[in-house]
């Protein structure tokens, strides 16, 4: 193993803990905001650094490009997605209230 | 030491089975529709293991682009026409349930029996396509074998989207005075950045597949999640001047086929036997217009009726408020 | 290596599959579709891992795919819930 496969297998590893940290969140936390806070933390972290890991492993520099432009839609996919459910729970809990 | 990916493989097969099954038998329909979208992330996971990238694009475009929205959008549907109407469903009689369960049966055993009947161990085709290559045109097999060797198939495949959107357009008819969902700014900028980069993966998908994984079906269902966003947001409305373009978009892909199988016929050869020297010009033309079919129908679908103004029905229900 | 990341797939699958308890238990659609979101990133990263595993660098373009098209079905579903609100 060389010493290039020895970090990339730390980030991809240290990537993973970040989805089980999501996960975990998504079932254990007790609102919808606060899990909406542990799956972006897997979204843009777990897979950051699973996509770095891959990236210092892959073979041509076109698949890093690649790599990263699939780690930049999720990211922003992500925000959008959070926010929309977000403004969605928001405004359902406004017209429960009212 | 168990190989991991044996345990992964095994761990995956279980899951498609479990998701398939829980998301049949649960009660809640959202939550049935949340696991079939789930069922076929991991569907195309199963593909890219058993080796079939094309397959696994086309899942990945159908799965997240189009069938969780078409579903979201029916339960919308059928939820907002119960609540208006409610007519009392009224119940399956017995004769038609036996005789259901009876067809259901019979496909499942003629299935069976294919399955048993089928050579196993063989070689299969691959050594008959990869003798075939140089005379396809192109340099991707499945490609090869789905716009040359077997083209009859292919066509059908896409007559049957034309059949359902003719369906569609017969059944509903309306258009929609719903005013746009506010969706926030943050929407506006994120479809401002993904919807150009969604079509131009669209359209790469489309060129790629004359090489490597991609296609026609890859490319239209990528494009048609265009489309699919453009009606949500409401930032494209459908009109009855649209119809025209349209239709015309709906039987592009078909007609084009067909008149490229036809005009190909004589001289000794077969419809799809294409002229070797056109070979790549006649199949990337076949695969850009089955795109835009595939993309504009995909979309129609999901609109799901003919945008005709009805004054004697908008009066009385005081429009529709429903996608 | 390969080993190594297949057992990091492994975990993986089976950490977002824990996950979709959230979609039995809700209470709400919200909560349901966000196990499907967490579940579509843990797909995007386990097709850039099994792209180096099974040295297929199309599997990127399905990853490419994921991406894109992640939004589509929550847009869907918070387009149409806020539409069909009575008035």
């Amino acid at each position: 193993m060389t010493p290039l496969e020895l970090i990339a297998g730390a980030l991809i590893a240290l990537g993973a803990v970040f989805f089980i940290a999501g996960t975990v969140g998504v079932l254990r936390f007790p609102d919808i905001f606060c899990r909406l806070h542990a799956l972006t933390k897997a979204d843009g972290l777990g897979l950051g650094l699973v996509a770095l890991g891959v990236g210092l492993l892959a073979a041509s520099p076109g698949a890093v490009v690649r790599i990263a432009l699939v780690w930049f839609f999720v990211v922003v996919a992500s925000a959008t997605c959070s926010h929309l459910i977000a403004r969605h729970a928001l405004e359902r809990a406004r017209r429960e209230r009212s | 030491m168990i190989d991991t990916m044996v345990i992964f493989d095994l761990l995956l097969a279980v899951a498609v089975v479990a998701l398939a099954v829980a998301s049949m038998t649960t009660r809640d329909m959202f939550a049935a529709i949340v696991l079939f979208v789930v069922f076929g992330l991991l569907s195309a996971l199963a593909w890219v293991r058993l080796s079939a990238p094309d397959v696994a694009l086309a899942e990945a475009a159908i799965g997240t682009g189009v069938t969780g929205a078409l579903l979201l959008r029916t339960l919308h549907h059928v939820q907002t026409v119960e609540r208006k109407a409610a007519p009392e469903p009224l119940p399956v009689p017995m004769g038609v349930q036996i005789a259901n369960a009876a067809f259901c049966g019979l496909l499942t055993l003629g299935l069976a029996a294919a399955f048993a009947g089928a050579p196993r161990g063989g070689p299969g085709f691959d050594l008959l396509v990869a003798d075939a290559m140089s005379i396809s045109g192109v340099d991707h097999p499945v490609t090869a074998v789905l716009l040359n060797f077997r083209a009859y198939d292919t066509l059908m495949e896409v007559v049957v989207l034309l059949a359902a959107v003719i369906a569609v357009w017969q059944i509903e008819r309306g258009l929609s005075d719903a005013p746009a969902p506010a969706l926030g700014e943050v929407w506006q900028g994120f479809a401002r950045l993904t919807l150009p980069a969604i079509v131009v993966v669209g359209t790469y998908l489309l060129w790629v597949g004359s090489s490597a994984p991609g296609g026609a079906f890859q490319g239209g269902a990528v494009l048609a999640a265009v489309g699919l966003l453009l009606l949500l947001s409401r930032l494209y409305v459908p009109r009855p001047s649209h119809r025209g373009a349209a239709r015309v978009a709906f039987v592009l892909g078909t007609g084009a086929f067909a008149a490229v199988a036809l005009l190909v016929t004589g001289g000794g050869r077969m419809p799809f036997e294409y002229p070797l020297e056109h070979a790549k010009t006649l199949i990337l033309l076949i695969e850009g217009l089955v795109t835009i079919s595939i993309a504009v129908t995909l979309a129609a679908l999901f609109h799901g009726r003919e945008p005709v103004a009805l004054p004697e029905r908008a009066a009385g229900t005081g429009g529709r408020d429903d996608a | 290596m390969t080993s190594f990341l297949g057992g990091i797939l492994v975990v993986l699958l089976a950490s977002v599959l824990g996950g979709l308890v959230r979609v039995f238990r809700g209470p709400g659609a919200a909560d349901r579709l966000m196990a499907a979101q967490l579940f579509g990133t843990a797909a995007v990263a386990m097709l850039l891992i099994l792209s180096q595993v099974m040295a297929m660098p199309a599997l990127l373009d399905v990853a490419m795919v994921f991406a894109l098209l992640a939004a589509v079905t929550l847009v869907a579903f918070v387009a149409l819930s806020a539409r069909g609100r009575p008035q």
